[in-house]
């Protein structure tokens, strides 16, 4: 391919062009710099003697010509042959403007990789073919995920070292990929190259002939631009108070959707009500033009109908959406700083514009996620990660990540230096905060207190008691996830017959048998209710066919935990986004792995109390109880089908094997789940 | 928004987080495209009235067009304008190459500047795709008691929180507008119409790329006359931006050992 030159791309139209940010990441001497030098060359993005003066950079070093010299500018790293801080340089493709950061790949320096990897829209995951998935490989796929890093492509480097072996290709390709699917990361593309030589980087030549994708250029050209998030509910948080002059200007960016005059606010933590008067803009423009609304994204300034107290650190939220306000919160970290966060560690904690000092009460799951192996301590070490409660001395304002990702994310300071930061999994609100909150959030402490309770109250009765006492014990919304198979269609039926306001949703996965449809209309019909359908995110899906097939689930467990993750997990967290309380049809007998699932569980990522009411049914019961109410069944079911699921990754079973024999069955019987019910508590 | 709007938003967030953040900073006014475009931002983020001096660190050798537009507009965009001079070049590194050490003495000058106003805070135009020790900056820069880059152990910075609290003694360099390009400037500066000095429009077939002190700067060979052309002329360039700067020229290590003794 030949790559198009900067003259082809006026200037005039650059506003217009899409400009992505692309963090390439991995283990150390894997190669992260040699491929920018090569991408900078491929697209005639170098500029006029920088090759030659490299050439004498390296000469003078006593070393082969060395691209990685054009980012590591510094002395110390020419001098070592390492990357010791992030590094920024531009790309022109025919589609994009891409700005590509350099990230270190030594654990020293995992603070830089970290500050440049932020600040991406989408990452280069490199891997040496002939040392395969190492230490900062794991290490740096755990962070992209952290770093709420969604667009990944894998690059398998060094091919010409391993003579373009396509075997040693997919074997590092299975592990890598397995890995990212472990962490919610789906490649869209995994690309065999030699970065050295220019193989797969902007054209294929005859020594990849095998392979069949897309070259790292038009990998690059595939991703997109992380937008803020408009749809979400306001969040404003407020930088500063200014009173140039007569007006009071309230300064800060709206980081989540929208605010236009008239709009009613609560200001959080505190939960005071205002209206918005103006949105302020400077130069000043004539009143027929005045800013009426500003959108995510946007530094804004704007003046309140009513003078109330209003300080930096507010969040600015929707009135009937609010920021949370709690001093006890959870969060999922990476810690940096080299003496570890232990129990009762002192921190500054920084949510927004606010901060606070806070003390990490509680330590759990420490990991070291280059190695992945657990800590088995309550401290977390410099370059690990781990889960902490923590107790704030200050009401702050903020969300879990799952709500808003920028209200959602913490950071951690120590020593007066940035040290860590993170995922907010949940925040504990504040029982004294005398806000009107339009649904109560429970706590993490609450969740497992509630969970335990209703365990004991469900313990004895029937499967329609606990599901009417359910919607008495929960304030809010709880939904119901039905596959229609025979214990969804059991709780539908039960559903029906009382009068309780409860979701029922469906995940259309759009590979659903032909006789699933057919009985989901026939229900709807039945119970005289609209099934609500969840769908896969459009671009997700075509992304995940586009790199493994339509049928690639066969091939690794790998791509079919990805497909499921796309077709099922992802949907069902947005169809339980608000949800306090989640109604499934597990049965304890089911399946091996199933037996540790329980009838009530705390699903604390989600913040919600999830009850199977079905769990202690047998199969005979359920049976039994189907055929005496003469509820519609799918008709699979008389032709050996047990568990229904996706069409291909669903079988018939012979008499005698166990139930969910019939899922995925060319895989481990222990490994069989689509990550939908994980265990929680 | 378009990437322009991304942009400035982006730039008046870290405005108003060193102004919020800090006790006393200084906006540094080098009279070029960058700091105009710069104190232009500091308008927008607090809605026309600069809250806090521009500081001009005065080598005594920029070009006159310079101190004619410093005094026209510190006037006209009411700025409160601190000029600091430099020290003698005697006072300056002397094994530094003979244009470096030329440019050091604004190193100097900045550092005596700071110690007779105590800054906590200089905002800096200075941007990733100039120069590539600049590339590997922080938004929020840390510097030591001397005025030193410690480019080994810069802290983590990420998801715009920044390390504001710097240790008594030192300061930091807060940097609004790395994340721009040389194009990006020039195309905000024509659709803000923001005021430049006319040495970077082509006259004679020559246009200055980027101001410096008069005698260590050059023009480069150009006809773009207007802002319009200087775009086309950047989207077809493949010489970079500060090849007119002698002082980053004289060796490999120059620039990086002005930046770390305190330059910018």
């Amino acid at each position: 391919m030949n790559v198009q030159i900067s003259h082809l791309h006026p200037a005039v139209t650059a506003a217009a062009r899409a400009l992505v940010r692309i963090v390439i990441v991995g283990h150390v001497d894997h190669g992260k710099s040699t491929l920018i030098g090569r991408l900078l060359h491929e697209a005639g993005g170098l500029p006029d003697g920088k090759l030659e003066t490299l050439k004498a950079v390296s000469a003078r070093r006593g070393m082969p010509f060395e691209w990685s010299f054009l980012l590591d500018a510094l002395q110390a790293e020419r001098d070592q042959g390492i990357t010791i801080d992030t590094s920024q340089i531009r790309l022109r493709t025919p589609a994009r403007d891409i700005v590509l950061i350099d990230a270190p790949g030594h654990a020293e320096f995992l603070r830089n990789m970290i500050t440049g990897a932020a600040q991406a829209d989408a990452a280069l995951l490199i891997v040496d073919a002939t040392e395969g998935v190492q230490e900062q490989t794991r290490r740096h796929g755990y962070l992209l995920h952290l770093l709420g890093v969604r667009q990944v492509a894998v690059v398998i480097n060094k091919m010409d070292r391993v003579a373009y072996d396509p075997e040693r290709f997919e074997r590092i390709e299975a592990e890598i990929v397995a890995h990212l699917a472990g962490l919610g990361l789906t490649p869209t593309a995994v690309i065999p190259i030699s970065a050295r030589d220019g193989d797969g980087v902007a054209r294929h030549t005859p020594s990849t002939a095998w392979y069949k994708g897309p070259t790292v250029l038009a990998a690059l050209d595939a991703f997109s631009p992380a937008r803020p998030p408009a749809d979400l509910p306001l969040r404003l948080p407020v930088q500063a108070i200014y009173r140039f002059d007569d007006r009071r200007i309230i300064a800060g960016r709206v980081e989540s959707g929208r605010i236009a005059v008239g709009d009613d606010l609560l200001v959080m933590p505190g939960g005071k009500r205002a209206r918005v008067k103006s949105i302020e803009a400077w130069p000043v423009p004539d009143g027929a033009r005045a800013p009426q609304v500003a959108h995510a994204g946007q530094s804004v300034g704007i003046t309140l109908e009513r003078e109330i107290f209003v300080e930096r650190g507010d969040v600015i939220s929707a009135a009937n959406s609010p920021a949370k306000s709690g001093k006890r919160l959870r969060a999922r970290v990476f810690w940096l700083h080299p003496r570890p966060l232990a129990v009762g560690g002192e921190i500054i904690a920084r949510i927004g514009t606010a901060w606070s000092p806070g003390v990490a009460r509680k330590i759990e799951n420490a990991v070291d996620p280059g190695l992945l192996a657990s800590d088995g301590a309550e401290v977390i070490e410099q370059n690990h990660v781990g889960e902490i409660e923590l107790e704030l001395s200050a009401l702050l304002a903020s969300d879990a990540h799952t709500a808003d990702p920028n209200t959602g994310r913490i950071v951690l300071e120590f020593d007066g230096r940035i040290a860590g930061g993170g995922l907010v999994l949940a925040v504990e609100t504040d029982g004294n905060a005398t806000v009107a909150r339009p649904r109560h959030a429970p706590s993490l402490d609450e969740l497992r207190t509630k969970a335990a309770a209703l365990a004991r109250l469900f313990a004895d009765m029937s499967p329609a008691e606990r599901i009417a006492r359910l919607r008495r014990e929960i304030t809010g919304r709880i939904v119901f996830t039905t596959s229609f198979g025979l214990e969804d269609q059991a709780i539908l039926h039960l559903l029906a017959e009382q009068d309780g306001d409860i979701d029922v949703v469906t995940l259309d996965t759009g590979r659903l048998f032909p006789e699933t449809y057919v009985l989901w209309a026939q229900v709807e019909r039945r119970y005289g209710r609209r099934i609500r359908a969840v769908h896969p995110r459009h671009g997700d899906l075509e992304a995940l066919v586009e790199r493994h097939g339509i049928n690639g689930f066969y091939d690794s467990r790998a791509a079919r935990m990805a497909c499921c993750a796309v077709r099922k997990v992802e949907p069902l967290n947005r169809a339980l986004a608000d949800a306090r309380a989640w109604i499934a049809g597990l049965r304890a007998d089911q399946s091996a792995h199933r037996q540790d699932m329980a009838l009530v569980s705390a699903d604390l990522d989600r913040g919600l109390i999830k009850l199977n009411p079905l769990f202690d049914w047998t199969r005979e019961e359920l049976v039994d109880f189907v055929s005496a109410n003469d509820i519609p069944v799918n008709p699979l079911h008389a032709k050996g089908f047990a568990s229904i699921g996706c069409a291909p990754c669903t079988r018939a079973i012979a008499p005698g094997e166990p139930e969910r024999a019939g899922r995925w069955w060319w895989e481990d019987e222990s490994k069989k789940e689509c990550g939908l019910h994980t265990r929680r508590l | 928004m378009d990437r322009l709007d991304e942009l400035e938003s982006q730039s008046v967030f870290i405005f108003r987080e060193a102004f919020a953040r800090l006790k006393r900073v200084a906006i540094l006014w080098s009279l070029g495209k960058d700091s105009n475009v710069m104190i232009w931002l500091a308008r927008k983020a607090f809605f026309g009235r600069v809250p806090c001096p521009v500081m001009h660190v005065d080598t005594g050798k920029k070009f006159p067009e310079m101190y004619a537009f410093r005094e026209r507009y510190a006037k006209e965009w009411q700025l409160d304008l601190l000029v600091e001079p430099c020290p003698p070049l005697d006072a300056v590194d002397p094994t530094l190459p003979p244009a470096a050490r030329s440019a050091a003495r604004k190193t100097e000058g900045l550092k005596l500047a700071l110690a007779k106003h105590g800054f906590d805070g200089l905002i800096a135009g200075i941007r990733r795709d100039e120069e590539a020790t600049r590339a590997k900056e922080r938004v929020f820069s840390p510097r030591g008691a001397e005025g030193l880059w410690d480019v080994r152990d810069q802290p983590p910075e990420f998801w715009n929180h920044f390390n504001a609290s710097p240790p008594p003694g030192a300061h930091l360099r807060i940097h609004p507008i790395l994340h721009w390009t040389e194009s990006d400037i020039w195309a905000y500066t024509r659709r803000e119409g923001i005021p430049i000095i006319p040495l970077y429009l082509a006259r004679d077939g020559k246009r200055y790329r980027s101001l410096g002190d008069a005698d260590i700067t050059f023009p480069i060979a150009s006809t773009a006359a207007s802002i319009d052309e200087i775009l086309d002329e950047l989207a077809a360039t493949k010489i970079p931006e500060r090849s007119g700067r002698a002082m980053d020229h004289e060796s490999e290590d120059a620039f990086e050992r002005l930046r770390k003794a305190g330059y910018l």
